[in-house]
């Protein structure tokens, strides 16, 4: 009962982060609705019972790509006129996509997944597993050193990009 | 073992996915877009683990996954926001209905 309280008090956070991040005009106020997203996200994730990814969340979405985003933000400010229309011309056509997209895909999933519960308790000590499992060969070792390398070039390639001339 | 059912999260997530579709479809701005993008990201990762924890929270596919959603969106981000700050320099604007150089 208390879960589901908590799922839906999370649930209601995060959806209503994610509507003011896209319909918020002003773009900073927008960052900061996504900040709230992010955070319901978070809180998420610890009724998942995956507490290290709730601090993950923490770091690297509240954290690294928060302030990424506002500082673009900053250092592109003033290009788009007050005042003018903050939407396309197509926003109407994407809104029905989108809630036709999620009427269709929700009942689906309700159909298929509505009565599966969690049966099985989290291993203690699950997070010990996860750092295992990412460092065996016959794991994910290989696509775990792949991802760092995509990280080390996705640096390489941020800087080189918005370098002077 | 009480709680919510798996379609509960899955709802959601699909739910998250759809406002961050419509967020990047429909904005103009587009550090406002790579907002909608990071939305949809995080819709994918609530999918993962509460798939993780509702069918096999002994292993452990689930929860590394994620992590390499974790490590693709934070390259995302980062390209794509340099990609942005580089069109501003040039063209001076992040207007998308403006940057239309390659377009036809």
């Amino acid at each position: 009962m208390t879960t589901t309280i908590l799922f839906l008090l999370f649930a209601l956070v995060t959806l209503a982060g994610a509507i003011g991040t896209v319909t918020e005009r002003k773009l900073f106020h927008a960052a900061l609705w996504m900040l709230l997203s992010f955070f319901g996200v978070a809180a998420l994730y610890v009724l998942l019972e995956a507490p290290f990814f709730a601090a993950v969340q923490l770091f690297i979405y509240m954290g690294a790509i928060g302030i990424l985003i506002i500082f673009a933000l900053m250092l592109t400010r003033g290009s788009m006129r007050e005042g003018g229309p903050y939407l396309n011309d197509q926003w109407w056509l994407v809104a029905l996509l989108a809630v036709v997209l999620l009427v269709v895909v929700g009942w689906l999933l309700w159909q298929q997944y509505g009565s599966v519960m969690a049966v099985h308790a989290v291993d203690e000590g699950s997070l010990v597993q996860l750092g295992r499992v990412l460092s065996e060969q016959d794991g994910y070792a290989l696509p775990f050193e792949v991802a760092s390398v995509l990280l080390v070039m996705a640096l390489i390639g941020a800087v080189t990009i918005v370098r002077e001339r | 073992m009480m709680g919510v059912p798996l379609a509960w999260y899955l709802i959601l997530a699909a739910a998250l996915f759809c406002v961050g579709l419509y967020g990047v479809l429909s904005r103009r701005n587009a550090i406002a877009t790579v907002m909608g993008v990071e939305l949809m990201l995080n819709a994918v990762n609530v999918n993962l683990l509460a798939f993780w924890r509702y069918t096999e929270p002994g292993g452990m596919t689930g929860q590394a996954f994620a992590t390499f959603v974790y490590a693709v969106a934070a390259a995302e981000v980062a390209v794509g926001l340099a990609l942005i700050v580089a069109i501003y320099r040039n063209r001076d604007t992040v207007d998308l209905d403006q940057i239309n150089l390659l377009k036809w």
